[in-house]
């Protein structure tokens, strides 16, 4: 019985990562390492203002003083950040003025992605922001959008548009000295996407930031500022993926949300960087620090992420409920398998009165995968009437697996009412057994109970995105049961 | 349509079939009946594939294939249905979307595409109707949360789903009151077409009275030690198995 099992559950894991191509595209690049001076040439090769270059280097200067984080039920690797790339960009003209004027090879890529850059040609009703490596390639639906005034564009074309807008919000959310890899993407962030919903606006179609790690030995650092003024609303998502290989490449991004007085922010991820290989080795480490501050009154922030990818993954995308009445949501599904590690969870932080917050986690581990979920509810003492809901599930494909739930709960308010549960099921041989006495496949079996597992989480990502998380969900366990 | 020769199973190194034969022809209702621990479930758990019991001597040919070759889910669609004495729950996978899926593999099986969404809800609600069944129950989750009869009467919807050629039922009369077991029995006997069979594994006469069958074993000890007409079952009922376990260790002794 064991030996058939392990078979399955061998079988299972070791499915194929359909993204893990490589694309030759002529780079510009900058010699490997990192110091001050490296610091200096991203800014200058960006052309950026003095305020933004001194933003770095007391980013760059706090960082040196900084050690890597160990508190993570994770096992990382030491990385050698001088034997990492940090800036590397498609070779191109200034600015593309036409779709005609991009590589084709990159064209090319991205259409394999399934992410076309014309907007002809475009998932119907979702704008894209195209990042290559350290750069943003392409955006599309500009010019619609911002008939609405919404401005939706490169981080680096916002710095140059709409400094003001920048200043302001920039780092008020995820201050450059908030933890070590936030502290480095400060100092070396090249790209990222910028967006502003105007007042009373509501978006009338999903944006994305579509992220694209291609260049060996590089780093990306981008950062997303989101901005949601009065009575706006907006769904954004995020995906990305990465070429397979042999090492190990650093993701560090910033995600900074704001959500002003009414308005509502919707943020959706699928993350599918590569995983590594059967062995564990190559992959993509993900470090990311993502917040939203709901600073309005009635303001909600809510986090949706489907994690299948990469070979580490350390985040916790937060909210820091401080208008009255706001609302903070997490829904997540986290994969883990093969030697994937994932340490991953939410933050709410209660400041306001009357605010909310809702945490669905939906950990799967299979392989020899290790998955954490880490969650802290802080509930502040004039947080009067606040209410917090979190569920936290965990489901385990075969025996070499692990799932682990670190909850904190910190209340200074008596009037707060806090709720927490814990599930943890295995996916059982004679569950798989009643599928396949109906005729279904034990691959589709697990897909089925994967996607039901998954299904309150997956319900709340845009329409279009359901479907793809769906199968990105079933491909992850393809060839993992028992 | 089944033929099974000298088939012996072990589980865990313990003999527990002992050289069984028998035949199946299309349209025929087989009942087995035994004391516990007879064998009953795990002939049923070989023919379905379950891959607990080692199959060490023997054959069984189902449709002129040799079925021990087939993985479970191929002789699902082939036609082999196992109607569970322990149906299990899947939580998270609600039944439309099992059936569907369910559905949808049998038909690809046959070459067939797949159902529409407003057909294939036409065909549960036909279905439901046709074993009444609480059309609640297909908005839940399989199994989920199901009572007992619940359980054994959401078996007998997904066989009148599935259609099959061959059904068997392990139990499934076992923890039903009367008046489910005449609702299960029904079904049974509505889903039933003039050329498909049936093996009907059962403890008690009682839903022999329902479902009427064409021959009746007996199963003791793996092996099977008496075939006779319906009226055996109702011999069954009014002696109990002692004396036919008295009879067999007495041949065997002598």
């Amino acid at each position: 019985m064991g030996k058939d099992k392990d078979k399955i559950i061998s079988e299972v894991t070791s499915g194929e990562y359909k993204y893990g191509f490589y694309s030759d595209i002529e780079m510009e690049q900058i010699p490997k390492g990192l110091s001050e001076d490296v610091v200096r040439i991203i800014s200058k090769k960006k052309n950026e203002p003095d305020w933004l270059l001194e933003f770095r280097l007391k980013a760059f200067r706090h960082w040196q003083t900084m050690k890597m984080p160990e508190w993570a039920n994770l096992i990382i690797p030491k990385i050698n950040y001088q034997d990492i790339i940090f800036y590397s960009a498609p070779k191109q003209k200034a600015k593309y003025e036409s779709i005609d004027d991009i590589d084709p090879e990159l064209k090319k890529t991205f259409d394999k992605l399934g992410i076309p850059l014309e907007e002809q040609k475009h998932l119907a009703g979702v704008a894209v922001d195209a990042v290559m490596d350290s750069v943003s390639v392409k955006t599309t639906f500009r010019e619609t959008l911002a008939e609405s005034g919404i401005i939706f564009c490169s981080f680096s074309d916002a710095v140059k548009e709409y400094p003001d807008l920048v200043k302001r919000y920039m780092g008020t959310v995820v201050p450059y000295t908030d933890n070590f890899f936030a502290s480095l993407n400060s100092a070396v962030f090249s790209d990222g996407s910028f967006c502003y919903i105007p007042k009373g606006v509501r978006c009338p179609m999903e944006l994305s930031t579509y992220f694209r790690i291609n260049a060996a030995s590089t780093g990306q650092f981008e950062r997303t500022l989101l901005v949601a003024d009065e009575e706006s609303y907006v769904s954004y998502l995020e995906g990305c993926t990465a070429p397979m290989r042999d090492e190990n490449q650093l993701h560090a991004a910033i995600v900074e949300i704001i959500a002003e007085n009414n308005a509502e922010v919707k943020y959706s991820t699928v993350q599918n960087w590569y995983p590594g290989d059967k062995n564990g080795k190559g992959g993509i480490f993900n470090f990311v620090t993502k917040r939203g501050l709901c600073r309005g009154e009635n303001s909600k922030i809510s986090w949706t992420q489907i994690e299948t990818g990469s070979a580490i993954t350390w985040k916790y995308p937060s909210c820091i409920l401080k208008g009255d009445n706001s609302t903070g949501e997490f829904y997540s599904v986290a994969v883990v398998n093969n030697h994937q590690q994932a340490d991953t969870g939410t933050k709410m932080i209660h400041i306001g009165k009357n605010t909310k917050s809702t945490i669905v986690s939906k950990g799967i581990s299979a392989g020899q995968g290790q998955n954490s979920y880490r969650g802290l509810v802080k509930v502040l003492k004039n947080a009067m009437g606040a209410r917090n809901y979190s569920q936290c599930d965990s489901l385990l494909l075969g025996d070499k697996c692990g799932a682990h739930t670190f909850p904190y709960i910190e209340v200074d308010n008596q009037t707060a009412i806090v709720e927490h549960e814990a599930t943890t099921s295995k996916i059982g041989e004679d569950q798989i057994f009643y599928c396949n006495q109906r005729g279904i496949s034990t691959e589709g079996a697990i897909g089925l109970i994967v996607n039901g597992y998954a299904r309150e989480v997956i319900n709340k990502l845009p329409m279009e995105f359901a479907v793809e998380a769906q199968k990105l969900l079933q491909i992850s366990l393809e060839g993992s049961v028992g | 349509m089944l033929a099974i020769e000298n088939l012996k199973v072990e589980i865990d190194g313990k003999k527990i079939l002992k050289g069984i034969s028998l035949e199946v022809k299309a349209g025929e209702i087989h009942a087995i009946m035994g004391p516990n621990g007879s064998g009953k479930s795990t002939l049923a758990a070989v023919l379905a594939g379950r891959e607990f019991a080692m199959v060490t001597e023997g054959t069984v040919t189902y449709m002129g294939k040799n079925l021990l070759d087939m993985p479970p889910e191929e002789r699902s669609k082939e036609g082999i249905f196992l109607g569970f004495q322990y149906p299990i729950e899947i939580p998270g996978v609600s039944m439309v979307n099992f059936m569907k899926t369910a559905v949808n593999e049998h038909r690809k099986h046959k070459g067939l595409e797949p159902l529409s969404a407003s057909d294939f809800l036409k065909m549960m609600r036909d279905k439901k109707e046709l074993v009444e069944i609480d059309s609640k129950l297909a908005n839940r989750s399989v199994n989920e949360g199901f009572s007992g009869g619940e359980k054994k009467k959401n078996e007998i919807f997904q066989m009148a789903m599935l259609e099959p050629e061959l059904a068997i039922l392990d139990e499934t009369d076992s923890g039903l009151d009367i008046d489910a077991l005449r609702i299960v029995a029904n079904g049974v006997n509505r889903i039933k077409r003039p050329d498909t069979s049936a093996i009907v594994i059962t403890h008690y006469q009682r839903l022999l009275d329902f479902i009427v069958p064409d021959v009746v074993h007996v199963l003791y000890d793996g092996r099977i030690v008496k075939t006779a007409g319906k009226e055996l079952a109702h011999e069954l009922e009014k002696k109990g198995y002692d004396w036919i376990k008295k009879e067999v260790d007495k041949n065997n002794l002598s």
